[in-house]
């Protein structure tokens, strides 16, 4: 039997501060996963796991500040989580004293409102029941068309976790949460070429994910639509980015807003608070605590509580996204963003990221394009963070006079994101949830193509 | 620091660490196997992982991390089950066979299992002294501070360093229902070296370095094996803050030798892994015999290079490394693959069984995948473009195995004007088809080299450590996304 989860990171801290810690917190997270794939009629995997993790981090007392270790193990038997507290402030004693480091000042989180992060009823859904919704999707991606030749297969996923946070200041919490989700990924092909896409639903209960056989059909859409793609000639012109694309964009951007990136002036966004860096139509929120959102949390990593926040305000950048240390680097309080699972440092971290919804839909955004490049899917990792440069490669689709013309593989798109920000156009007016990062689709009036 | 860390031998460590033996591996296995299975297999693991991190000048955290944990699997024709818990007992051992078996239905065909051997690996390609993660963190700090010094002293533009000593000490014990009983120790070392530039008019660029592989950690730590590196990312940085925008078009291109091997990895690599070519969802899918490269090419995947960040003594399903010729002068030879995809296609594993951890399933993954030494000069590969790219250096690379389409990043770049190497550019993304590109290497340079020991590949969620290495090769008109129309 497994001690009780408060219980044991209640006794890793009383160690940590008897072998000489001047402040402690630590983490421990439970989970139980359960994941299924079907391909074609045939079940692909089964996979079922219990996991759990305790993390610690311990400060020691320095003349100018603090000196700090993070260690982690997944055994939990008592004279581990001993052993692991006293190697914790041993390692701390080796590292150089540092005046910012810390445990938050105070202000723990105190209320713990209920986020609906989980559905009870959710824990009783049988593997039977998995297999079937996996089954549902891979067979109307496979039946949508005769042009769907093949799979990668369809899965079925479900984790319940229980996350517990304490430090030596007197916090001690604990919260559960879920995720569930459906995906499929099927092939299309004609004239001997294969084109593959995959869509997918993911949320807090099962109860808000799309059916199966919405996700198998909106899939098998995806990869019909990339049939027939090629090259188009190098140019400049203005890009739509789908909902699915402007999603990714706004991860390189997050990367940017993050305080270590700032105080480390690694970010081309460094001493640009309540600069105007955007489009005035683009406004980005930031909201630890939304109903049921896949990002929320009731405290962050460090017990500080989650809120909402908006980071940048009608093109001005408000708030960087901040935790309690690169808060105190740049003198400014921590903004509820530490994330911290077992095994990693508290960094900073999104909660639930969105860019606003605005006046378009996506249609009228391509009917209002004379020429330009609709981009359906980003790949590749060329993003400079230090400078905004971007430049990776897309699949999409080619527009001519407000109309689709033909799907577009084999290009990439560059711009500087700095630059880029402020081309933005238009807004789309339609907000899809696929994660904790959720845009609509974005205009941007001019980037280089590269191409034939 | 850490008694945990001793290692024992893999044997031992399943006795001493987990309080099992023999018998209840074989027990274990007979649970998985009381339905109708082809094959199952336990993979014990205990691993020990720590960092230590530089910034601003001091280091300011230690990391330490163990994860342990068994994960157990039942194959049945395609279909596996796979059930894993980091509570290694009996119990929990049964608990996860009996997950496992789930994919199955029908009796049991299989009599009683018995494990054999001494567990010892065929080969010993990295033997070490000392484990990293023994080696005293006094000593890797004292190298991160030396290495501020020597980069912060050795041009007034770097403004910021960042460099970390990060090592891992993985011991593994896997058992199957063939008898199959085989353990390996797997050290693995990594030192990294960032820093940012900034000229006097405030333009800041960044430059990274880093080595490393399953070696002694001392041979890093040691100034011969650290300043190359440091040395390297001031160097790449301050080429930088020179390089202009990139253009953007077709061209030819010409990759330096190392690590621009990631172009075979992402080009061509993963559409050979055996997964994919059982589904039919490569583009190389049924093509072996064809030819799908220039002549002259030839490629290799090797888990066997003493010393490599992609080698290994046996893969994570027991089955010892090997050479394995994927691209023989332009023909496609061979796949690459694990046990399930080998038995389904009716061939052998080729020692491609990878995973994660413990707490994943095994798929067929490269090791160190290069590319041959050709005849050609390098010096006489750039003369021989008149208009055109030259890149020696690459962040990440991603492919869609599906379309071949794959694309990657350039961190260190030059046009090339005239036959001569002229002026850095940044921002080079390189975009193409992996069933065509090798088509269009048109020169082979005498110059091959591997990688310095810092890729990592993902795959399915899932990342493993591999090597990767190229000749100076030309290939001509490759896409290049840049800014510059």
């Amino acid at each position: 039997m497994t001690p009780d989860l408060l219980e044991t990171i209640r006794r890793a801290l009383g160690r940590a501060q008897r072998a000489g810690a001047y402040a402690a917190d630590a983490v421990l997270v439970e989970s139980d996963s359960v994941e299924v794939r079907v391909r074609g009629e045939e079940i692909d995997f089964v996979k079922q796991a219990r996991e759990r993790a305790l993390g610690i981090r311990a400060f020691v007392k320095g003349a100018d500040g603090l000196r700090s270790a993070i260690t982690s193990t997944s055994d939990l038997a008592w004279d581990a989580v001993d052993r692991l507290a006293d190697d914790t402030v041993a390692l701390a004693k080796a590292t150089a004293e540092d005046p910012h480091a810390g445990l938050p000042d105070g202000s723990f989180a105190a209320d713990l409102p209920d986020l609906e992060l989980l559905d009870p009823s959710d824990r009783d859904v049988s593997l039977e029941e998995r297999i079937d919704e996996a089954r549902r999707a891979e067979r109307t991606a496979r039946g949508f068309d005769p042009r769907i030749t093949n799979s990668e297969g369809s899965e079925a996923t479900s984790s319940f976790s229980r996350i517990g946070c304490g430090n030596t200041s007197g916090f001690l919490a604990e919260y559960e949460s879920a995720a569930h989700s459906l995906s499929s990924m099927p092939i299309a092909s004609q004239d001997g070429a294969m084109q593959t896409d995959h869509w997918f639903s993911v949320a807090r209960h099962r109860s808000a994910l799309e059916e199966p056989e919405a996700v198998g059909c909106r899939a098998a859409e995806r990869a019909l639509a990339r049939l027939g793609a090629r090259r188009v000639p190098t140019c400049k012109v203005p890009v739509i980015f789908d909902g699915v694309s402007a999603r990714s964009l706004l991860g390189n951007l997050a990367s940017c807003l993050s305080g270590y990136a700032i105080y480390r002036r690694s970010s081309f966004l460094a001493d640009r608070l309540e600069e105007t860096i955007a489009s005035e139509l683009l406004s980005v929120v930031d909201d630890g605590r939304l109903p049921a959102g896949l990002g929320s949390r009731p405290f962050d990593g460090e017990g500080l509580p989650t809120r909402r926040k908006v980071v940048i305000e009608r093109g001005k950048l408000e708030t960087y996204l901040l935790d309690s240390y690169s808060g105190r680097k740049l003198e400014m309080a921590s903004t509820g963003n530490a994330a911290r699972s077992a095994g990693s440092s508290p960094r900073v971290s999104p909660t639930n990221l969105w860019i606003e919804p605005g006046a378009s839909s996506l249609e009228e955004m391509i009917a209002g394009t004379e020429r330009g490049l609709l981009v359906t899917g980003l790949f590749g990792f060329g993003f400079n963070a230090v400078t905004g440069d971007f430049s990776r490669g897309a699949t999409g689709v080619w527009i001519e006079r407000g109309e689709r013309i033909h799907p577009v593989e084999e290009i990439t798109i560059a711009g500087n994101l700095g630059e880029m920000l402020t081309k933005i156009d238009a807004v789309g007016s339609e907000l899809i949830w696929l994660g904790s990062v959720a845009a609509p689709a974005l205009r941007i009036s001019r980037m280089t193509v590269a191409g034939e | 620091m850490s008694h945990a860390a001793r290692s024992a031998t893999p044997l031992t460590l399943l006795r001493d660490r987990f309080g099992m033996d023999f018998h209840s591996l074989e027990a274990v296995i007979e649970t998985a196997l009381s339905r109708r299975v082809d094959h199952a297999d336990l993979f014990f693991e205990y691993t020990t992982r720590d960092a230590v991190v530089l910034e601003e000048g001091i280091v300011k955290s230690g990391d330490r991390h163990l994860e342990q944990g068994v994960g157990v699997r039942a194959q049945a024709g395609e279909r596996q089950g796979y059930a894993h818990s980091d509570e290694v007992s009996d119990q929990s051992a049964m608990l996860a066979a009996a997950t496992a078996r789930a994919i199955s239905e029908g009796p049991s065909s299989a009599g009683a299992v018995a494990v054999r051997g001494s567990g010892a690996p065929p080969s010993d390609l990295y033997p070490v002294r000392t484990a990293p993660t023994e080696v005293p963190v006094g000593a890797k700090i004292a190298v991160l501070n030396a290495i501020d010094s020597h980069v912060r002293r050795s041009d007034p533009r770097i403004k910021q360093v960042m460099a970390s000593v990060v090592a891992e000490h993985r011991n593994i014990l896997i058992a199957a229902s063939d008898g199959t009983l085989v353990a390996d120790v797997r050290p693995l070392v990594r030192l990294n070296v960032q820093v940012i530039a900034e000229n006097q008019e405030g333009r800041r660029e960044t430059g990274y370095q880093g080595a490393g592989g399953r070696f002694e950690l001392a041979r890093l730590l040691d100034e011969e094996g650290w300043k190359p590196i440091a040395d390297e990312a001031v160097r790449s940085a301050l080429v930088n803050l020179e390089a202009k925008p990139c253009p953007a078009g077709t061209m030819d291109v010409v990759l330096g030798p190392g690590w621009p091997g990631i172009l075979l990895h992402e080009a061509i690599g993963h559409g050979l892994e055996g997964d994919f070519n059982r589904k039919k969802t490569s583009a190389f899918s049924d093509r072996i015999g064809e030819r799908v490269a220039a002549e002259g090419v030839t490629v290799i995947d090797d888990g066997t290079i003493a010393e490599r960040r992609g080698s290994l003594n046996v893969d994570d399903e027991g089955t010892p490394t090997q050479r394995t010729v994927l691209i023989e002068n332009g023909i496609l030879r061979g796949y690459m693959h694990d046990r399930l995809n080998a038995r389904l296609m009716g061939v052998s594993s080729t020692g491609n069984g990878r995973r994660e951890s413990y707490a994943h399933l095994p798929m067929p993954r490269m090791t160190n995948t290069f590319m041959l030494a050709g005849q050609d000069d390098p010096e006489e590969i750039i003369r021989s473009v008149e208009n055109g790219l030259y890149a020696v250096t690459f962040g990440g690379g991603q492919v869609d195995i599906t379309s071949g389409k794959f694309v990657f990043s350039a961190s260190e770049a030059y046009r090339i004007e005239g036959g001569m190497v002229t002026t850095p550019v940044k921002g080079a993304t390189l975009i193409g088809n992996g069933p065509e590109v090798l088509h269009r290497v048109s020169r082979i340079g005498h110059d091959l080299a591997l990688d310095r020991g810092v890729g990592s590949c993902g795959k399915d969620g899932q990342s493993v450590p591999v090597g990767v290495g190229l000749p100076t090769i030309r290939v001509d008109e490759m896409t290049v996304g840049g800014t510059e129309g």
